[in-house]
C-alpha cells in the first residue's frame, strides 16, 4: 500500500491534525513502509477464528450507575486547567 | 555502600534498625539526581519539598511501628502516572503544564504504604517508542554509556534505577516498555499479567495491553513492589480479583523439576550472537539447578509485530482523541477561526512526530473500508497467538527468551520507524496475550548489559519471579 500526499492529507484531516507541507512529504513513505510490513497478516489463515476482545477472560463487568462524590479541590484543579471557564462550565467557541 | 545504592530489602533493614532515617535516604537520592541528571536526563520533575515532607511522615510512622514493606522508601514514577498536585507531561508538549488533579490508584497505594515519591521520569512521548528519543524534553542517556539510548518507553525509570537515583521506580509496559529499558540498562523489570494492577490515573496508550509495573535492582525488590501495587480497583474494570500470591516467599523455592520452554522462534537470524550466548548460558544455569529444559515452537510469533502495529495505533488514535485543546493541556484557541480549527492547531502543534505517525496509522487502519482488512484481521491473528501460548503452557511452566535482539543502540542510530519497531520483536507477543513477563540481567556484551526474558502463565507472576531469581546471582 503506497500513500501519496493527498491520502496522507485525508488521514490527517480525519485525525484532526494540522500538518506542514514538510510533514506531509515525510509521512507518506514512512506510513507506506509500515503498511506494507503489516500486509503480511493477509497470508494467515483465520477461518473460523474469533477476533480477540479481552485477554484475561472477563465478561460484562457491571456496576450501579450512581453519582460518586469527588473531592472539591480535585474538581477545582481539573476544571481550572481549561483555557476558558464560567463557573462549573468550560467555555468553547460556538459549535453551529 | 552509599544509601542511594541500597535495594528495597537493604533499605528496609536499615530503616527498621534505625541505622538511618527515611529523610537521610531521600536526601541521598535527591543529591544524586541533582548531580547526575544533567548528564542522563532521566528525571523530568523533582518533587524535593513534597518528598522531604513524605520522608518526615514516614520516619514518624516508623517510630510508631506502623511499618509496611515500603514505608520510607524513595521511588520515582514514570511521567505518565498522575500524582496529585504535581506536573504530569507524558513527555509531550501538549501536556507541558498539566497539573495532575488526583493520584493514580497505584500511586495512592504506594502513598498509603508510606513510600516517598521523589519525582517523575522521562519517557517516549505518550510511551510511543523504544528508546526515549521521542520525548519532547530530550533523550534519556544510558548510564552505562552516555552515547547510547536507555531504551523505552520507560527509559527514564530504568536509567534512574541503574544510576541509583532512587531505590526503585515505576514504569508502564504496553509492548515491552518496561522490559526493553530494563534490559538495556541492566536492571530488573516486571510486566505483570494484564489487569493485575490498576491503570486508573495512568495516561492511556493501548488500553488492551497497558500495565503498570516495577523497575528494580533485584528480583526480590520487584516482588515487593508488585505485591504492593496489585489488586482489583473499582475504577479499572479490567483489574482482576485473582488472589495475589506472597511472591517474596515463593521466589525462594528451588526450581527442581520445573519445566522451562525455549521457543526456537525467539532465536532469530540476525540477532546478536553474543546476546544469544548470554541467554543460552542463563538457560544452562537453570538446567544445572534441576529444571527440565524443553524445546518448543511458537510459529505465529513472527506475526506479533504486524499485529501490534495495527492494534496499538488503532487504540492510540482513539485514546488520544481526548486531546482537543478545550479542557486541559495546550490550547491554540487564540488564532483559531472556529472550534474545529482549535482541534487541528492544538494537535498539530502539541503532538510530536511519532505520536502523529501512530495516530494517523490508527486512523487509517480503523477507517471505513480498511477496518476488516487491518483491525479485524489483526485481532483474529492475535487469537491465534494467544491459543499457541495456551497450548505451550499445557506443557511448560515458563518460557525463556532474549529480552531484546541487540544491546542498547547509539542515540540517533534507528532513523526509520520500522527499524525501531523491530527492536521490540521479543516483548510484543506476551503483551498481546496479556501474560506476565520480566527482564533480568544475564550478562555483558560489548560492555553493555544484556537481559533475558521470562514469560509465565496468566496470573502466575510467582513462578516468573522464582525463575528470574534463579538466573540472577
Amino acid at each position: 500500500m503506497k500513500l501519496d500526499k493527498k491520502e496522507v492529507k485525508k488521514i490527517a484531516n480525519l485525525a484532526r491534525l494540522e500538518l506542514t507541507d514538510k510533514e506531509l512529504e515525510i509521512y507518506g513513505p514512512q506510513l507506506s513502509d509500515v503498511l506494507s510490513y503489516i500486509d503480511q497478516l493477509q497470508e494467515v489463515d483465520v477461518t473460523n477464528i474469533e477476533p480477540t476482545a479481552q485477554v484475561t477472560g472477563l465478561e460484562n463487568v457491571m456496576r450501579d450507575d450512581e453519582v460518586e462524590e469527588w473531592p472539591n479541590d480535585e474538581v477545582e484543579s481539573a476544571l481550572g486547567q481549561a483555557p476558558e471557564r464560567e463557573g462549573k462550565y468550560i467555555k468553547v467557541k460556538r459549535v453551529l | 555502600m552509599k544509601l542511594n545504592e541500597l535495594t528495597i530489602k537493604q533499605a528496609r533493614e536499615g530503616l527498621d534498625k534505625k541505622e538511618f532515617t527515611s529523610i537521610e535516604l531521600t536526601v541521598a537520592c535527591l543529591d544524586v539526581i541533582k548531580k547526575e541528571n544533567k548528564k542522563i536526563n532521566a528525571v523530568l520533575t523533582v518533587c524535593e519539598k513534597e518528598a522531604l515532607e513524605e520522608a518526615k511522615k514516614a520516619d514518624e510512622r516508623i517510630a510508631r511501628g506502623e511499618i509496611s514493606e515500603l514505608t520510607g522508601i524513595p521511588y520515582l514514577a514514570k511521567d505518565n502516572y498522575l500524582t496529585k498536585g504535581v506536573r504530569m507531561t507524558a513527555a509531550s508538549k501538549i501536556l507541558e503544564n498539566y497539573i495532575a488533579p488526583y493520584d493514580a490508584t497505584v500511586i495512592k497505594k504506594l502513598r498509603e504504604a508510606g513510600a516517598v515519591l521523589l519525582g517523575k521520569t522521562n519517557l517516549d512521548e505518550f510511551a510511543h517508542g523504544g528508546s526515549t528519543e521521542n520525548s519532547a524534553f530530550g533523550v534519556t542517556k544510558n548510564p552505562h554509556d552516555l552515547a547510547r539510548v536507555a531504551g523505552g518507553s520507560s527509559g527514564g525509570s530504568a536509567a534512574a534505577v541503574a544510576a541509583n537515583m532512587c531505590i526503585f521506580s515505576l514504569g508502564s509496559d504496553t509492548g515491552g516498555s518496561i522490559r526493553c529499558p530494563a534490559s538495556y540498562c541492566g536492571t530488573v523489570g516486571l510486566k505483570p499479567t494484564y489487569g493485575r494492577a490498576s491503570r486508573f490515573g495512568i495516561v492511556a496508550m493501548t488500553s488492551s495491553t497497558d500495565v503498570p509495573g516495577p523497575l528494580t535492582k533485584t528480583v526480590e525488590d520487584a516482588s515487593i513492589v508488585q505485591r504492593a501495587i496489585s489488586g482489583h480497583d473499582k475504577n479499572d474494570f479490567t483489574t482482576t480479583k485473582e488472589p495475589i500470591g506472597n511472591y517474596t516467599d515463593k521466589i525462594k523455592k528451588d526450581i527442581k523439576g520445573l519445566k522451562i520452554g525455549v521457543p526456537k522462534d525467539f532465536f532469530v537470524d540476525g540477532m546478536n550472537k553474543d546476546i544469544e550466548k548470554s541467554v543460552r548460558d542463563a538457560i544452562k544455569k537453570l538446567k544445572d539447578q534441576g529444571a527440565d529444559i524443553i524445546d518448543i515452537s511458537l510459529p505465529h510469533t513472527k506475526y506479533a509485530l504486524a499485529v501490534y502495529y495495527i492494534i496499538t495505533p488503532s487504540e492510540i488514535s482513539s485514546n488520544l482523541g481526548k486531546f482537543d485543546g478545550i479542557r486541559y493541556g495546550l490550547s491554540e484557541q487564540k488564532d483559531a477561526k472556529d472550534l474545529n480549527d482549535i482541534y487541528f492547531k492544538t494537535r498539530g502543534k502539541g503532538f510530536g512526530a511519532e505520536t502523529k505517525r501512530r495516530i494517523m496509522l490508527g486512523t487509517y487502519t480503523l477507517s471505513a473500508g480498511y477496518y476488516d482488512a487491518y483491525y479485524l484481521q489483526a485481532q483474529k491473528v492475535r487469537t491465534k497467538i494467544i491459543k499457541e501460548f495456551d497450548q505451550v503452557f499445557d506443557k511448560v511452566d515458563v518460557l525463556i527468551t532474549p529480552s531484546t535482539p541487540n544491546i542498547a543502540f547509539k542515540i540517533g542510530d534507528r532513523k526509520d520507524p520500522l527499524s525501531m519497531y523491530l527492536e521490540d520483536i521479543f516483548t510484543l507477543s506476551p503483551s498481546l496475550a496479556g501474560l506476565p513477563a520480566m527482564s533480568v540481567p544475564c550478562g555483558i556484551v560489548d560492555n553493555m548489559p544484556v537481559g533475558v526474558q521470562v514469560i509465565g502463565k496468566k496470573f502466575d507472576e510467582g513462578t516468573v519471579l522464582r525463575v528470574a531469581n534463579s538466573i540472577t546471582p
